[in-house]
């Protein structure tokens, strides 16, 4: 079981993938992917059962996880990659002709650890609802865990899900939202405000938690105990605050870096503030 | 020629029913999923037999979709159940990109297809729905002509691994077909050698009712029943219209994007020969019983008889 410093070490070391990746094809998303490092980190290096070596879609008695908003696919690939799905140098084929790691995540290209795509916003709760079901029918007593944008969660289908978890007690999911509370077009409350996110998620019948996702500590705390909120009869919602682009000073406290590549002098900036720790790719 | 008769009529909606409630008994990996019109879907049956694999998702087709996607991982064979409408255009960015793209073994059922919904008018009479889907790289569609084809419809589909669209309908419509059912596979019902009438869905009893009438006039016409429009039996229709050189589509959907399509996109690259179309041309549904209405758009017997007599004529 690694350490808080040791998955502190890992999570840097995807920082600099994802800026690396974003730069080598001068497009993706790198300000969310930043964000949700820590959290994709503590997830598939600590917190989920699952088998990277052996990868199946079905997943029987492995933990799931599911990215509903896909334009974080940097953090995902490089996730994935680092935790052994497939090899880590694939990752300079991010974005380019013949890849299997698409602009956004698919699983038409066979690449290990997708299990579904995504990208149009809003549809990964509802699958993620479903596979947990398919787990309860299975007597399978594994977690399925899903990630959300904010902005994400201004999309109608969200809450239609949200209803039918609760309707359903489907209690064996652990989903988060990204807060970072910035959307491409701006702040969240300028563009479509979320109002009060907690109280709607709990109106809706979820039992709703909060942590800071660019606190290691915390993100393991807090994962850690969501499980013990699960088999309740309530869905889990964790509200994760972070800081888009966190971990390169320029990308951090601005929606600007929602969607952009840095250029070379941008880069080398980003990687000098980030520890090479696992080697580059 | 062979004779073609019924003792009863049934909608097709209750093959798919009846279908998928022997299927809930042969396979604990088939599940359903329903947004509030169980009756109107027939699939009570199901939904009692089975109630811990039967899911109401409520008026929310778009999550509808999405949690079939997820069921398939972890081997569950979802079937999902609404109107066409809001089978198709409603959801139809949530079919491409959690189950076609995805490439999800869901099973996208769909009742009350088509102008002869009736009374309910074109919100509910989509007739665009055979050419979204058809679009979708991978999906496969089906459209039955019967109660005893949708009910066999139902049961192939459990067993053929993809995403796929079933389409039926609401009123009751002689049942008549006995053959074998195979997806993909074309059915010949009549064979001539004067014009070749493909037909789909509710249209291919009335195909069938054409041809005694151009039988009773010297014309001999090949009836052939297209269920699946994709993947087309493309053989099936390059023989058919070899033989006769002209040919007649019928069907109760949009001329753009359906039957019609598919068949002359084959038949130009392979053997150009005269087409007529019975179908819906760029029109909206309305109120009526669904007998008015396609007397209304022309989808019936007497409409095919006249197409077919024109493409005969157009032959060189």
């Amino acid at each position: 079981m690694p350490s808080i410093a040791e998955l502190e070490k890992i999570s840097s070391q995807i920082r600099r993938d994802i800026v690396r990746m974003v730069h080598a094809v001068n497009s993706g998303h790198p300000g969310g992917s930043l964000g949700c490092a820590d959290y994709f980190t503590a997830l598939y290096f600590e917190i989920m059962n699952h088998n990277p070596s052996s990868f199946t879609m079905d997943g029987i008695n492995e933990d799931l996880f599911f990215l509903s908003n896909g334009h974080i696919s940097p953090v995902f690939y490089s996730t994935l990659a680092r935790s052994g799905y497939f090899p880590v140098k694939e990752l300079s084929t991010f974005r380019k002709i013949n890849t299997r790691l698409q602009g956004h995540p698919t699983t038409h290209e066979g690449l290990e650890g997708i299990r579904i795509a995504s990208g149009s916003l809003g549809q990964g709760l509802s699958v993620a609802l479903g596979a947990a079901q398919a787990k309860k029918l299975n007597g399978d007593n594994s977690i399925v865990y899903s990630l959300h944008g904010d902005g994400e969660i201004q999309e109608g289908q969200i809450w239609e899900a949200a209803m039918y978890a609760a309707h359903h007690k489907i209690d064996n999911i652990i989903s988060t939202i990204d807060y970072n509370h910035k959307q491409i077009d701006g702040d969240i409350s300028d563009v479509m405000d979320l109002g009060d996110i907690k109280a709607k998620w709990q109106a809706f019948g979820w039992d709703v938690m909060s942590m800071n996702g660019n606190d290691m500590q915390d993100v393991v705390t807090t994962l850690n105990e969501a499980k013990t909120h699960l088999g309740k009869g309530k869905p889990v919602m964790i509200i994760m605050k972070t800081e888009m682009g966190q971990g390169v000073d320029f990308m951090m406290g601005t929606h600007k870096w929602h969607g952009v590549a840095p250029n070379d002098e941008q880069l080398e900036s980003a990687l000098n503030q980030l520890e090479e720790t696992l080697g580059d790719y | 020629m062979k004779k073609y008769t019924y003792t009863e009529k049934k909608d097709t909606r209750s093959g798919f029913g009846d279908g998928l409630a022997e299927l809930g008994n042969e396979n604990d990996n088939v599940v359903a999923l329903c947004a509030d019109l169980t009756g109107s879907l027939k699939m009570d049956a199901f939904a009692q037999a089975h109630p811990e694999r039967f899911f109401q998702v409520g008026i929310a087709e778009a999550n509808m979709m999405g949690v079939a996607a997820g069921l398939t991982i972890g081997g569950k064979i979802p079937f999902t159940g609404t109107f066409a409408n809001f089978s198709t255009s409603r959801v139809y960015d949530q079919i491409r990109q959690s189950i076609a793209y995805s490439d999800k073994n869901v099973k996208i059922c769909a009742s009350h297809a088509g102008l002869t919904l009736g009374e309910d008018g074109a919100t509910h009479q989509v007739l665009e729905d055979i050419g979204m889907m058809k679009m979708l790289p991978g999906m496969t569609v089906i459209n039955p002509c019967d109660y005893n084809q949708t009910k066999q419809a139902t049961k192939a589909i459990a067993d053929h691994h993809g995403p796929v669209y079933l389409r039926f309908g609401r009123p009751k419509v002689p049942v008549f077909m006995n053959e074998p059912f195979e997806v993909g596979k074309a059915i010949t019902l009549q064979e001539g050698s004067d014009v070749s009438i493909f037909a789909t869905g509710h249209l291919v009893w009335e195909a069938i009712l054409a041809h005694e009438i151009l039988h009773a006039e010297g014309i001999h016409a090949d009836v052939i029943n297209i269920h699946t429009i994709k993947p087309l039996d493309e053989k099936a229709v390059l023989a058919s219209a070899g033989k006769t050189k002209c040919v007649v589509t019928a069907e109760e959907h949009m001329l753009n994007g359906g039957l019609g399509d598919s068949i002359a996109q084959v038949l130009s690259r392979n053997n150009p020969v005269p087409i007529e179309y019975v179908g819906v041309n760029d029109s909206f549904g309305e109120s009526g019983t669904p007998e008015e209405l396609m007397e209304k758009y022309g989808l019936n017997a007497d409409a095919i008889v006249r197409a077919a007599k024109a493409a005969i004529a157009r032959k060189a």
